[in-house]
């Protein structure tokens, strides 16, 4: 089922594109990775998925049964919460939000989600901790729990192993794996590992430098540049 | 000592001494829950910017005469909280700066204005209780605490019936607006709820003093409390019974305002060392 269809979607600010002529399209349970170099429109890429700003040109359109409420976001972390109060409990739930109701409390429904995401990435334990206090892959399994508490549909990951030392990086790569696989979450992520997106990903968007890449993974080792980085061992890594 | 209480019960038997507790303990309870989410999102100053541009709108009132100041000076606070609360990533200027900015300008064309204008024979003192406080909190009518009542009472609901989205767009104001959550709308309100305990308070302890009822409680709660329910709390309380005793203690002669401040100082330097001392281990 087709779930996101962009076409000829020209990204940029004040009127100067970053990018054009941008067409792809996600279906439900891909696994998307958006690859490119530093300000090559990556990040203006996700902010347009994610509604909050507007294409120059060009049209990105979400399948009929899709909401903007359905779609779970794994932001970069901000500077805010690095010393932000906040038990892990209550941000996996302020992920419930999203559901509305003009209840000023979270319903029992909603707690019980939060907690069945909290045991899913491994936190349940952590439940009572304080966000500043836990390590960097504690505070992204925290995040990516309250992005489930947000959707069970899709999910746009933001560089979700920016910072993060190898052996931890790789386990926060098989969560997201399972997450795709066991649950049927589609998955969209932005990144510069370009490693790792052809090893997990199952469709690879490249942007900044022409020609555009997007398609399946396999074809893009077939392309000039994934060529390039096949040859350079990167798929052996 | 037995002369000391018997001093408080003579005060506590005064109407104007009761009013200021009860206007006093409103304001501390609501200025303290706004002080979390401001501290959190890096906006401790706007009070104090705000705080100097009611003292512009004050200064406004008087020249043109306005008997009833407050319907001058909450529209002009709110408008300029929410230009500051919502335009501060676009702008040209940016945030601190901006706050900066609007705030010695208003205090500035404040002054001016009322040196220029006022009739009054004592002007320096006027200005003087209205940055410090002073004893105007002693001079209230019945409808002043009415209105102070109401105001408190309506930023305590808005505050508990939007604690969940308080909350959401405080840690993570684009997760929640890019999850359907309505962020912008959330922010506005607390810019609006910003603007009316700033220009209540300024009634208690005096526009240059704002701030610190705004940013005290919250930052000593942090100190000990790691959950955002927690420190909301702890806040709360921390603020109602620092200003209680502050009102106290001012009855022996000192400035209200200025006393209130104290204690709180007195309370932040108890919890940070209450903070060192277990080190994380408390809830």
């Amino acid at each position: 089922m087709r779930q996101l269809t962009c076409r000829e979607v020209a990204l940029g600010y004040e009127g100067k594109a970053i990018v054009e002529d941008l067409n792809f399209h996600v279906d439900k349970g891909d696994y998307l990775c958006i690859v490119g170099e530093n300000g090559s429109g990556k990040s203006t890429l996700m902010k347009t998925l994610l509604n909050l700003k507007k294409p120059l040109r060009g049209a990105l359109e979400l399948d009929a049964s899709l909401s903007h409420k359905m779609i779970g976001y794994l932001p970069q972390q901000t500077i805010v919460q690095k010393d932000f109060p906040a038990s892990v409990r209550e941000i996996v739930l302020s992920g419930c939000l999203n559901r509305g109701g003009i209840r000023p409390f979270y319903s029992k429904a909603e707690k019980e989600a939060a907690r069945s995401n909290m045991e899913k990435m491994g936190i349940l334990p952590l439940e009572k901790r304080c966000y500043r206090e836990l390590s960097g892959g504690q505070q992204q399994r925290v995040l990516l729990a309250r992005a489930l508490s947000a959707t069970r549909e899709v999910l746009l990951l933001d560089e979700p192993v920016a910072g993060l030392d190898p052996k931890v990086t790789k386990e926060m790569y098989e969560l997201i794996g399972k997450l795709n696989r066991e649950e049927g979450i589609t998955i969209i992520m932005v990144s510069h590992d370009i490693a790792a997106a052809v090893r997990y990903a199952s469709h690879i968007l490249h942007i900044g430098r022409k020609p555009l890449f997007f398609g399946k993974t396999a074809d893009y080792l077939q392309t000039p540049i994934g060529k390039a980085f096949a040859e350079m061992g990167g798929e052996q890594e | 000592m037995s002369e000391l209480i018997y001093r408080f019960q003579y005060y506590f038997s005064m109407p104007m001494v009761q009013y200021a507790m009860v206007v006093g303990v409103l304001i501390a309870l609501c200025s303290s829950l706004l002080g979390v989410p401001l501290v959190l999102k890096r906006f401790s100053f706007i009070g104090d910017g705000l705080s100097h541009v009611a003292f512009g709108a004050l200064a406004i009132a008087t020249v043109l005469k306005i008997t009833n100041d407050m319907l001058l000076i909450l529209p002009i606070t709110i408008i300029t909280a929410i230009l500051l609360l919502q335009a501060g990533q676009n702008t040209k200027i940016k945030g601190d700066a901006a706050v900066a900015m609007i705030s010695v300008g208003a205090l500035a064309i404040g002054y001016l204005l009322i040196s220029v204008f006022s009739e009054s024979a004592n002007i320096s003192g006027d200005v003087c209780s209205t940055l410090f406080g002073s004893t105007q909190i002693l001079t209230l009518t019945v409808t002043d605490v009415w209105m102070c009542a109401g105001m408190s009472v309506l930023v305590l609901l808005l505050f508990a019936l939007f604690y969940r989205q308080i909350f959401a767009v405080t840690f993570d104001e684009s997760f929640a607006a890019a999850t359907g959550v309505r962020a912008n709308l959330y922010n506005l309100l607390i810019a609006v709820i910003t603007a009316i305990v700033i220009v209540l308070a300024m009634n208690l302890v005096g526009s240059l003093l704002i701030s610190a009822l705004v940013i005290f409680p919250a930052l000593s709660a942090m100190r000990v409390f790691k959950n955002f329910k927690a420190v909301i709390l702890c806040s709360a309380l921390i603020s109602v019974l620092a200003s209680a005793l502050g009102i106290l203690l001012s009855l022996l002669g000192t400035p209200v305002g200025p006393t209130i401040v104290a204690v709180d100082i007195a309370v932040f330097l108890i919890f940070t060392l209450i903070g060192k001392i277990f080190g994380g281990k408390v809830a």
